[in-house]
């Protein structure tokens, strides 16, 4: 069948949450309608990445990319676009006016700054039809692999190419599996870590949703390189549709003789069952997750032995993440030297950013390493909202830190991450502008820690409890000398003493806002001030007697009856009653109540 | 639930899920999972019996169920709000949703309001980030929020419930 136009529209969760069906729905009606739904196809995609000007729907040939589309724009879409052949150009993303639609989006830094390797599919391929994942090279890595290479020689590949693990640590990925391939042992096991907790990450979920078959691919690859006939996915159980669009993809590699026995007419064999998560953090770290595919409490063992020895069910397991494994084919088709060709000396390929927080653009991007984090945030990101101050950026999650604006101009990759004091992790990037507090986001972290530690092993389990309750003091203005030294005290026995990396990584955020915001903890600590005006404990609010008409509308309206006075002269806060509800402030007409 | 002939189906089908993952290495979580679709939470009588026919001992099935944050062993709403609060959702203001979510439906975090029609948690990033901040109420996802939001978003829930009544 053969179709005039085709209709990409973007079926990722933020989207689906922005109407996504519902515009399908109404596509659906409208071409039958006008009698042309034998003409146009409609093909749900995965995420294009910019969540924000979401839900997006591309029409082809032109390349028309549509943004922000609403149920009742559908109509116009179709009489217009796909009737009389007009673009609706209000609906443009990027330049509304240029003469050739399909380059409205060259100047668009988001999308023209990216190099997609990992993303190379994700609003590309309908992720539910294995037939567009193969139109696209899809499993032809797999059968050079299985048929023109030995398992030692996928191996050195993916070794030469320099690629290393997406999930957090950055190790070697062809070392992982040399070091398993080594081990003599009938059962292996290989592993996909898709129980992506790192708040404000989401690439796993979007490579998942928008091209699930990348994994699967590689996850064969590996088996046959190290000797392995069956592998799990761990999927956090909050991705529902990643979890749907996997079980339709492998029932399909089924299908196509791609999963199962003798694939390819070889004797290699390998299966794939999913497992799903349960809602634990600690589940991300290597050992954990193991445990858990077990069936028990998800809580890490101690390293050596390392999994490529002893691992899922004590037999040699190699554990990679999502994107890790969606690099693989790629590689294997294109040539570790084309990988290496991106990147930076000791960071090569790409990495994907969930960027978000206080940004213009926030979304899914896919960079080569050695970008500045400047031309993510302002060329890409499109800067800081309502022109904010640039304060700093979080990279790493609870494991991470933050990374100053003087250091803005630092390229990305893993050792200079680290160097900062932050690291890579799992590419989440939060955003913070000049009204963020660095005291309350590392209490924030630390509260997470506290919620998902494990309990197994003490500097973990009370280190970071303690720090916390430091921590806490400190945002409501109960802050002691010495509170300070006793953190950094805290977070070194932490580092040394505690059993896994989620416990060794806990005080990272603390010590990573000491390091480049220690005047704020101090502020906190000696003056009682929160200088972002964040922490409520230490906020006043006061009428400017200036400014105040006597209006009487802000102690009418104060909950507490804590604003007095008389009609026409200015009123006054009673500080020991004030709540700092700031409905005052809300309130008041002259802008006469400050907050300090 | 108040005629026996249901709470008998819902044991059947039990019996069906345990069947079906006997055989299994590492049963227990996704029999724990399916158990807890069927009884929108984990009762002890449940825990028992999911420990019988997996030949575990309650004590193991015990320590997995409280150990991840998804299983729970108290009832939940008909409406599940889950507040992320995950980093993006949090610099965007998801505590104040919280709040104002608490005060409206007077439970605090892991609570379910008296008529069993709303319960109310704090949960791990949705990866829904690019709408932050962000609640889910069951399977729905509702982005972009202000405090001010709430109220019209309950509102709908109870205007629903009241047609169907």
């Amino acid at each position: 069948m053969v179709y005039r136009s085709h209709v990409l529209i973007c079926n990722g969760t933020g989207c689906t949450a922005s109407k996504a069906p519902e515009i399908m729905t109404r596509l659906e009606k409208e071409l039958a309608a006008k009698g042309i739904e034998k003409e146009v196809k409609i093909v749900k995609t995965g995420c294009f990445g910019l969540c924000e000007k979401g839900p997006i729907l591309v029409i082809y040939p032109e390349g028309a990319t549509y943004c922000h589309v609403r149920p009742d724009d559908v109509e116009e879409i179709v009489n217009e676009h796909l009737v009389k052949g007009r673009i609706v150009k209000r609906l443009l993303l990027g330049d509304k006016d240029a003469e050739d639609v399909a380059k409205s989006l060259e100047n668009v830094g988001f999308f023209n700054r990216q190099v997609r390797v990992a993303l190379r599919n994700c609003g590309v391929i309908n992720p539910e039809s294995i037939e567009e994942y193969i139109a696209r090279d899809g499993y032809a890595a797999l059968a050079k692999a299985l048929t023109e290479m030995t398992p030692s020689q996928v191996i050195d590949e993916i070794k030469k190419s320099g690629l290393r693990g997406r999930g957090g640590g950055g190790f070697p990925t062809g070392l992982k599996w040399q070091f398993a391939a080594q081990e003599v042992n009938d059962i292996k096991y290989v592993c996909c870590n898709a129980d992506e907790g790192d708040p404000g990450a989401f690439m796993d979920r979007s490579i998942l949703e928008g091209d699930p078959h990348s994994v699967i691919e590689a996850m064969a690859i590996a088996g046959y390189a190290i000797g392995s006939n069956q592998g799990y996915i761990y999927v956090r159980a909050e991705y529902p549709i990643a979890v749907q669009r996997l079980n339709i993809a492998i029932s399909q590699a089924k299908e196509y003789g791609l999963l199962g026995n003798n694939i390819f007419g070889t004797d290699f064999s390998f299966d794939l069952e999913i497992r799903l998560g349960a809602g634990a953090f600690v589940c991300g770290e290597e050992t954990a997750l193991m445990t858990s595919i077990e069936g028990k409490r998800g809580e890490p063992r101690t390293r050596p032995p390392f999994p490529a020895v002893k691992g899922l069910w004590e037999k040699p397991t190699i554990l990679n993440n999502v994107e890790t494994y969606a690099n693989i084919p790629v590689i294997l088709l294109k040539g570790a030297d084309w990988f290496r060709s991106i990147g930076t000396e000791k960071s090569k390929g790409t990495k994907v950013f969930a960027v978000g927080g206080k940004i213009n653009n926030t979304g899914l991007v896919e960079i080569p390493m050695g970008m500045t984090l400047r031309e993510v945030i302002y060329d890409i990101g499109g800067g800081i909202p309502k022109g904010k101050k640039f304060k700093a950026a979080q990279t790493g999650g609870p494991s991470g830190g933050c990374i100053p604006a003087s250091h803005i101009d630092v390229p990305i990759d893993y050792d200079n991450l680290i160097e900062l004091g932050s690291m890579m992790g799992s590419g989440g990037l939060i955003v913070m502008d000049e009204d963020t507090c660095m005291v309350d986001i590392a209490k924030f972290f630390l509260e997470f820690t506290v919620d998902e530690s494990c309990g197994k092993c003490p500097p973990c389990r009370i280190g970071t409890k303690r720090m916390h309750e430091i921590l806490d003091r400190i945002t409501s203005g109960k802050g002691e000398e010495g509170d300070i030294e006793k953190l950094e005290i805290l977070a070194e026995s932490i580092k040394q003493g505690a059993l896994c990396g989620l416990g060794q990584t806990a005080p990272n955020p603390v010590l990573s806002t000491l390091r480049y915001f220690r005047d704020e903890y101090e502020a906190h600590v000696k003056e009682k001030r929160c200088p972002a005006g964040v922490c409520k404990a230490m906020l006043k609010y006061t009428i400017i007697p200036d400014k105040c008409k006597g209006c009487s509308l802000c102690s009418r309206k104060c909950p507490v009856n804590a604003i007095s006075g008389e009609v026409k002269k200015p009123y006054v806060i009673d500080q020991s009653k004030c709540i700092k509800c700031g409905v005052c402030m809300d309130t008041c007409k002259f802008a006469a109540i400050e907050k300090k | 639930m108040s005629c026996g002939c249901c709470v008998d189906n819902k044991a059947q089908e039990l019996n069906k899920i345990i069947a079906k993952y006997k055989d299994t290495r590492g049963a227990l979580i996704p029999v724990l999972h399916e158990a807890q679709d069927l009884y929108g939470y984990l009762p002890m009588s449940v825990q028992k019996k999911i420990a019988e026919g997996l030949n575990v001992s309650l004590a193991d099935v015990y320590g997995v169920v409280t150990f991840y944050t998804q299983f729970s062993i108290n009832p939940k709403g008909k409406y599940k709000i889950n507040v992320c609060l995950g980093t993006a959702c949090y610099v965007k203001g998801a505590g104040e949703i919280f709040e104002k979510l608490s005060e409206i439906l007077k439970i605090k975090n892991g609570e379910c309001t008296e008529d069993g029609l709303f319960s109310l948690d704090a949960c791990r990033c949705v990866g829904a980030c690019g709408l932050a901040p962000v609640i889910m109420i069951n399977d729905d996802v509702y982005g972009r929020l202000t405090a001010d939001d709430i109220p019209g978003i309950i509102q709908k829930y109870i205007d629903m419930e009241s047609e169907a009544n």
